[in-house]
């Protein structure tokens, strides 16, 4: 038994661990799948609920009798299409949309200057200016968002998206200085000395000699900004105050509590169409976000 | 090039070889400063200003629409005979403590699970981080459903199972709502301790447990004495955010409590939105912020401590 499955393993040249053919099926079952089935199923069922809650209709919903609430019967697109069109729920997407990008986007830039500044110009005291930057990741927005709204009420930013813009950076520049400057250390210094030679400034190098090399640090920094932008909610709370001017999480928890029974369809359809642009973007560059993620903290 | 080769001799003839190198560590300098200027700026304008800001507003009676007087440590002694603060920095320890060491746990044991070989391992890894792209607020918007006293799934399964016999109060019930809130916030912190802690699992040597095997160890002695000591510092790291990132968290119990019932789930920082914002008494709301900095340095120092001892055991210089 054992041998066989060695063979074929060795046969079809798998990336197996070793030594994972010491154990029968039975056991792999009980201690790997069985255990990893209940996480996933746990990890997965508030989503299957949003979509279902979303695409049912609401006798239904509140009618836990007639009809078993882990299924639907007539399905409904009655609470998105209401979202959609009789809310100001695409002018939310729209906003969260537009800070995201323009926080990111003003995020990178920034996050490569410094990122390459720290690793490659040696100036004086760049470690220490790469801790203190280290360290400001570290501090959290719940101690910052009150003295940040006088700040901004001061700048005369208040209830403006562009306030979120300027703010969201300090969340994403330290975070995308570190992993920049991880990708920018395994660019080869003779690649630059090349350049130098040949007359190009430090600005030509970046521009045409590192970014290009670093486009897959670029992407995890990307992604990895754009949904933090995605998911902060204190500053967005404290900062925007009219309804048009709202994002999406923040827009969820204060429009559609109204205490109505029948709130749960819109809400769930919000939560739904709120998260599906990260989840779409999550999907075709997990590999990229999981490097972000395990990168940042590994540097 | 020409204007180069015109200039260059005049001046290394005027300032010889040692200034010339000084120029150049000049330049070095004032080109560094240049490309940290955006950097600098964000993080002085919204980040270290703020931050000293509030500690200055901290000893004020400011106000919103209203300037503050200095007033002392006024805040602060009021906040110390103040048993709702109290309760949530009971809550915030209580909510970090437990929601920290199951998150450790159950993503500990999620790593091991998804280092080990399987058939579709990479989706499976995919999936698993799902929770933690989708935004907190909009998850916990989920799980409000999920606990609601009519209507909670959760209550009608275990009625069905002829476990319970009335619904659960999830979030009326002060111990119920404390168990559900960090219920919550283990479900979407597992994913990342899971998934960091695998990257970490990844970068251990297979060969290293073949080794132990043919000398007779168990799987727990395989655990304890191979994989525990080489994930240390990566655990150590993994943690302090974690805990980081539990203790001052908000939005989570702003969407499902918003502090209730009866202050049991009021976090520090939900305290002092609530007071700083809501209330309008923003110096107040600047003192329980604050509060919470002596927790973060200590958090900060155990990762620093973590990640010299990381360095220092793998030998290398800062580089």
């Amino acid at each position: 038994m054992t041998d066989s499955t060695l063979q074929s393993k060795t046969a079809t040249g798998d990336d197996s661990e070793g030594m994972s053919y010491l154990e029968s099926l039975p056991r792999r079952l009980v201690t790997l799948y069985l255990p990893l089935f209940i996480i996933l199923v746990v990890l997965l069922f508030p989503f299957y609920w949003m979509v279902l809650t979303s695409i049912k209709p609401d006798e239904q919903l509140i009618d836990m009798e007639k009809f078993n609430p882990f299924w639907v019967v007539h399905p409904t697109f009655k609470h998105i299409s209401k979202l959609l069109f009789e809310t100001q729920y695409p002018r939310w997407l729209w906003n969260t949309m537009y800070v995201a990008v323009g926080a990111t986007f003003l995020s990178i830039v920034a996050s490569v200057l410094s990122a390459y500044a720290i690793t490659r110009l040696r100036f004086k005291g760049a470690e220490a200016v790469g801790v203190l930057i280290f360290l400001a990741y570290l501090v959290p927005p719940s101690i910052l968002f009150i003295p940040l709204a006088s700040v901004i009420q001061a700048y005369g930013l208040f209830d403006s998206p562009l306030s979120l813009i300027l703010v969201y950076p300090t969340l994403l520049i330290p975070f995308s200085t570190w992993l920049l400057m991880g990708y920018f250390k395994t660019i080869p210094y003779e690649l630059e000395e090349c350049a130098l030679i040949d007359g190009a400034s430090r600005w030509q190098i970046l521009v045409k000699i590192i970014v290009p090399l670093a486009i897959p640090g670029l992407i995890s920094a990307f992604i990895f900004s754009f949904t933090l932008c995605w998911n902060e909610f204190i500053y967005a709370l404290t900062f925007l105050q009219s309804t048009p001017n709202k994002t999406v999480p923040v827009a969820i928890v204060n429009e559609f509590v109204d205490g109505d029974i029948y709130k749960w369809g819109s809400l769930m359809a919000g939560a739904l169409v709120g998260s599906l642009p990260l989840v779409i973007l999550y999907a075709f560059f997990v590999e990229h976000y999981v490097s972000a993620m395990t990168g940042a903290v590994k540097e | 090039m020409s204007t180069v080769q015109t200039s260059m001799p005049a001046q290394a003839a005027a300032a010889g070889e040692p200034s010339l190198w000084s120029r150049l560590s000049g330049n070095r300098n004032w080109a560094a400063f240049w490309f940290m200027l955006p950097t600098a700026a964000f993080l002085i304008l919204f980040l270290a200003y703020p931050l000293g800001l509030g500690v200055w507003m901290s000893f004020t009676d400011e106000r919103i629409g209203r300037a503050g007087a200095f007033v002392g440590v006024e805040n602060y002694q009021w906040l110390w005979d103040d048993s709702i603060f109290w309760l949530s920095v009971f809550n915030t320890l209580l909510y970090t403590l437990i929601a920290s060491a199951i998150k450790f746990a159950i993503g500990l044991y999620l790593a091991l699970l998804l280092n080990r070989h399987m058939p579709f391992k990479a989706v499976i890894r995919s999936i698993v981080l799902i929770p933690f792209i989708v935004p907190t607020v909009l998850s916990a918007i989920a799980f409000w459903w999920i606990y609601d006293s009519q209507f909670s799934i959760i209550s009608w399964s275990l009625i069905k199972l002829g476990l319970i016999h009335s619904n659960i109060n999830f979030l009326g019930d002060t111990d119920w709502a404390r168990a559900s809130v960090i219920f919550a916030n283990v479900w979407r912190g597992v994913p990342f301790v899971a998934i960091t802690l695998l990257a970490g699992l990844q970068t251990v040597s297979p060969s290293l447990y073949e080794a132990a095997t043919l000398d007779g160890a168990t799987n727990w002695q395989r655990f304890r004495f191979i994989t525990y000591p080489l994930l240390t510092p990566i655990i150590a790291v993994v943690m302090t955010f974690s805990v980081l990132f539990t203790f001052t968290d908000f939005q989570l119990i702003w969407a499902l409590t918003r502090g209730g019932p009866v202050n049991a789930t009021h976090l520090m920082a939900t305290l002092s939105y609530q007071r700083g914002i809501i209330s309008g008494r923003l110096g107040e709301g600047a003192a329980i912020a604050t509060a919470m900095i002596p927790f973060l340095v200590a958090a900060i120092a155990i990762s620093w401590f973590g990640m010299q001892r990381r360095k220092w055991q793998q030998g290398s210089s800062n580089d």
